[in-house]
């Protein structure tokens, strides 16, 4: 069930991915980015990551994304303009040093981490593995050790929204 | 399929996500799209952090994931009104065409 949970949603991420690499118009990149977020959410649900997940959901997929997508109807650039492939060796060489590098990276990461620790639904929360990723460790985490960097991030959205708003403005005069 | 997977497929899943989010900020010329493919490696940080706390047993890693996630939303919100004066003053979005640095 693990398995095919995480081969399923692993596969939606990275179709989704490769995708909004290819597409041309950016609202159809947007679309796929969308994909690729609730899919992570699923695999953070999968980590015992739950307020991570939903977070996920409601920051990444919900409020960012919108403004994207907003942001790409009120400015309607269209399909955007690629110049013509110049070189024929990166088009020879460019998928197979592309898999190198992916099978570089993936033997490196299989040698790094040690095999035997295998990821269960349901094990961070209640079981063997006792971290808890639920509101309530997070919270107290969040309220204790982490309360200083937690306030400064409030002052940070603050002055993203005052830039934002300089930024965006009409000219009044 | 297997009942459980390593925590390395997590971790390579995340490589090659940051590897496709690479690729789009070097190739793609729109640039709305290149804060997407930003967007898409902070994505794959974050799944690596998410791991990286399974292995660990410390929530630690979630509380990073949590920061990384409010300074994207700060980053798009300023990136993304940038991105709309850059338009209001010259009327394009291609990468190629906002060249006024260039020596």
């Amino acid at each position: 069930m693990d398995g095919t949970l995480f081969f399923l949603f692993a596969a939606i991420a990275v179709i989704c991915a490769v995708n909004l690499v290819v597409q041309k118009h950016p609202i159809n990149s947007a679309l796929s980015l969308i994909g690729v977020m609730g899919s992570l959410a699923i695999l953070y649900l999968l980590l015992g990551a739950e307020f991570i997940a939903a977070a996920q959901m409601i920051v990444y997929a919900g409020a960012i994304m919108v403004l994207f997508v907003f942001t790409i109807m009120l400015l309607n650039t269209g399909v955007e303009k690629r110049p013509k492939r110049q070189s024929w060796m990166a088009a020879l060489l460019g998928i197979p040093l592309l898999i190198v590098l992916l099978g570089l990276l993936s033997y490196i990461v299989q040698r790094g981490v040690e095999p035997d620790l295998l990821v269960k639904f349901g094990w961070a929360v209640r079981g063997p593995l006792d971290v808890g990723g639920g509101p309530r460790e997070i919270g107290e985490a969040l309220f204790t050790r982490y309360l200083l960097p937690f306030e400064v991030t409030s002052v940070l959205i603050l002055i993203a929204i005052l830039g934002a708003m300089v930024l965006a403005r009409k000219e009044m005069d | 399929m297997p009942a459980a997977v390593p925590l390395s497929w997590y971790l390579i899943l995340s490589a090659v996500l940051f590897s496709l989010g690479v690729a789009g900020f070097l190739f793609r010329k729109n640039l709305i799209t290149v804060l997407m493919c930003i967007e898409l490696m902070l994505n794959a940080v974050n799944l690596s952090f998410v791991a990286f706390s399974y292995k660990f047993k410390l929530v630690d890693g979630h509380i990073f994931t949590f920061f990384v996630m409010v300074v994207a939303a700060a980053e798009a919100a300023v990136g993304l009104a940038i991105i709309l004066s850059v338009f209001k003053n010259r009327s394009t979005l291609q990468v190629d065409e906002i060249d006024s640095l260039k020596l």
